[in-house]
């Protein structure tokens, strides 16, 4: 970072501008060097002018992310419920019987299908929906605009909206798959189509996105290397494997910790369609840590799980982050 | 260009290929085409369901389209809930919510920019870190942290844990990074304080960041759910999705015609401002991919 920055705050009016770069910030001018006293106050008062400027932020990221993040991991050796005053210390209870829980195979293997079909499933049909996106055809910034707006949309609406196209009575999705003589199973009821429901539902509003972000990335890979992979004699489907797949790795590695983050966290969706059900079919570890501590009474224990999962995104991050360091290029 | 999609095309020769364009370009065209209307017909289907008498939503060959332009499901969903109450909060607390953020954002990347302070680098990486920080670890804390405060059922309640600006001050910090050097340099010899400085020049140069991060923040706020539906029960405390909910709570799932105009009350205004305001909104929300 070799941006100049303006150091000097104080509009004295007898001392020329200083100029330095970030990197010397603390080296003071040959003029102020003559005064250290005068140098040393106005490092001060441009300490507390940060304070004043960026204190508010980092004040409520503090209070509001890092002291829970703390607070969280002491919870969750707590035997509590949310609402209570008393708790009863239980040590690392809450995290065996995590581990041990039968529900916790279900939770973790609902959220496991979850997360890997919708974000396998955004990038796959992101990139063809990109591809398809970023030929020369007309009405192509239509169909972006169309492919987009669900990503702006309310979850909780999405969620409503695609009840009523799954409903199993008078749904337009029933109604279109008699119409070529299929049975609509009952998408609400039975255990596997009511997460097969959420992931169609989850991929509709975040299609666009992903596609956006590979459309851009598409667009920065010139014309003349394909060209050059076309006169080598490279067809169409070899070109995007050795040519255009690696180029957009760095968009891929976003999109995949993006992705990864949003699909992990999501609620409103599962609230408004499924509330987990049936039979805990769709629960995954975001909506059984709501359902264990504002629903069930045991919020210890929804930290223990809150806990864990935030272990193992953080992993996850750190690993593609390193991955990324290493075999991709910016 | 040449479309890449279409694995029927393997590797034939360059001149072969292009004869096969306009076969090419029919068929990415039909595929597009179906892709646009699995991405728009649910929601033409939402409009029109909200204008559909409950006879209409029931009828067995399908009925596309209401048969009178009507507000009776409207007037329903007005019965069964404030939505004047609703429509207020809404836009109180996303105007508040996104403004308030915005504020905090420029202030703090004009800091970490523009001013010198120890372990500057470090405060940085606090900043994006909180990035990584998942919703679920923090609710339980901080709506502990809220009730004890009093809190539940408050707009402050709604607004102030969500309110520090990590995205924003990461973008803005980006922008500010491009500003020339030589305007501050002027508009401090024209003795200009930090507070005008940042107000007078950053941030007339910076309007499209500023925008772009004002429309995601609208957004974002607009159709904030798990927090505000954990901290408020009480009907005139709450949002527009907040009363979608509730609306499904009173009525059950019986009459989507009712829900569905509840529904369009929701995501209408975010999709109106979406069209009209379409580069911005896009430019905003796809921005960490670009500069990150």
């Amino acid at each position: 970072m070799a941006t100049p920055v303006l150091v000097d705050s104080t509009p004295a009016p007898a001392t020329p501008v200083t100029l330095t770069d970030t990197n010397r910030t603390t080296r003071p001018p040959s003029e102020v060097r003559r005064s250290p006293g005068t140098f040393r106050w106005r490092l001060w008062r441009q300490y507390l002018a940060f304070l004043l400027l960026a204190g508010p932020n980092l004040a409520l990221l503090l209070i509001f992310t890092y002291k829970p993040l703390i607070e969280s991991f002491y919870y969750s050796t707590l035997q509590w419920n949310i609402g209570s005053p008393t708790a009863r210390f239980v040590g690392f209870d809450n995290y065996i019987q995590f581990f041990t829980s039968s529900k916790t195979a279900q939770v973790a293997g609902n959220t496991l299908v979850f997360t890997l079909a919708t974000v396998g499933g955004a990038l796959v049909l992101g990139l063809g929906l990109a591809l398809l996106l970023n030929q020369r055809i007309r009405g192509r910034s239509i169909a972006r605009t169309v492919a987009f707006a669900p990503y702006v949309l309310s979850g909780i609406a999405v969620g409503m909206l695609w009840l009523y196209i799954f409903d199993p009575r008078y749904g337009l999705l029933g109604t279109l798959l008699s119409a070529v003589g299929i049975t609509s199973p009952d998408w609400y009821n039975s255990s596997p189509w009511a997460m097969v429901m959420l992931i169609i539902v989850y991929l509709w509003k975040h299609l666009g996105y992903v596609a956006l972000i590979y459309l851009a990335g598409l667009q920065g890979i010139s014309q003349e290397v394909r060209d050059a992979a076309a006169l080598d004699g490279a067809g169409r489907w070899r070109t995007l494997r050795s040519i255009v797949l690696p180029l957009l790795g760095p968009t891929t590695f976003f999109l995949l910790i993006t992705t990864l983050l949003a699909s992990l966290q999501s609620f409103d969706l599962i609230h408004a369609m499924t509330q987990g059900g049936p039979l805990g079919s769709t629960t995954t570890l975001m909506y059984q840590i709501y359902q264990e501590s504002f629903v069930n009474g045991r919020a210890g224990y929804a930290s223990a799980v809150a806990t864990v999962l935030f272990i193992v995104l953080l992993v996850i991050t750190l690993i593609q982050l390193k991955f990324v360091e290493k075999k991709v290029h910016y | 260009m040449a479309a890449i999609t279409q694995p029927d095309h393997l590797n034939l020769p360059v001149r072969q290929q292009r004869q096969r364009f306009t076969l090419l370009d029919a068929s990415s065209y039909l595929t597009l085409i179906i892709a646009v209307l699995v991405m728009a017909v649910p929601l033409v289907w939402m409009f029109a369901a909200s204008m559909k008498q409950p006879s209409e939503l029931t009828t067995v060959p399908l009925q596309w389209l209401p048969q009178t332009i009507n507000a009776d499901n409207y007037a329903t969903v007005g019965d069964r809930l404030p939505l004047g109450r609703l429509f207020a909060n809404s836009l109180l607390l996303t105007a508040l919510g996104a403004g308030l953020k915005i504020l905090l954002g420029l202030t703090c990347a004009y800091a970490l920019v523009f001013l010198p302070f120890p372990f500057k680098k470090t405060v940085f990486a606090i900043v994006l870190f909180t990035l990584l920080v998942p919703q679920q670890i923090t609710i339980i804390p901080n709506y502990t942290l809220v009730a004890s405060l009093g809190w539940l059922n408050t707009y402050q309640g709604i607004l102030i844990p969500g309110l520090a600006s990590a995205f924003g001050t990461f973008l803005f910090r980006q922008h500010f990074l491009t500003v020339p050097v030589s305007i501050l340099e002027a508009a401090q010899l024209d003795g200009a304080g930090h507070w005008r400085r940042l107000w007078r020049f950053v941030v007339p140069m910076s309007w499209p960041t500023i925008s772009a991060v004002a429309l995601v923040s609208i957004v974002a706020e607009w159709n904030e759910y798990l927090w505000p539906f954990l901290v408020i029960d009480n009907a005139d405390m709450m949002t527009l999705p907040l009363g979608l909910t509730l609306l499904q709570d009173i009525d059950g799932m019986n009459n989507w015609g009712v829900l569905m105009a509840a529904t369009v009350l929701v995501t209408l205004p975010v999709l109106v401002m979406f069209l009209i305001l379409q580069r911005r909104l896009v430019d905003g929300l796809t921005a960490g991919a670009v500069t990150g």
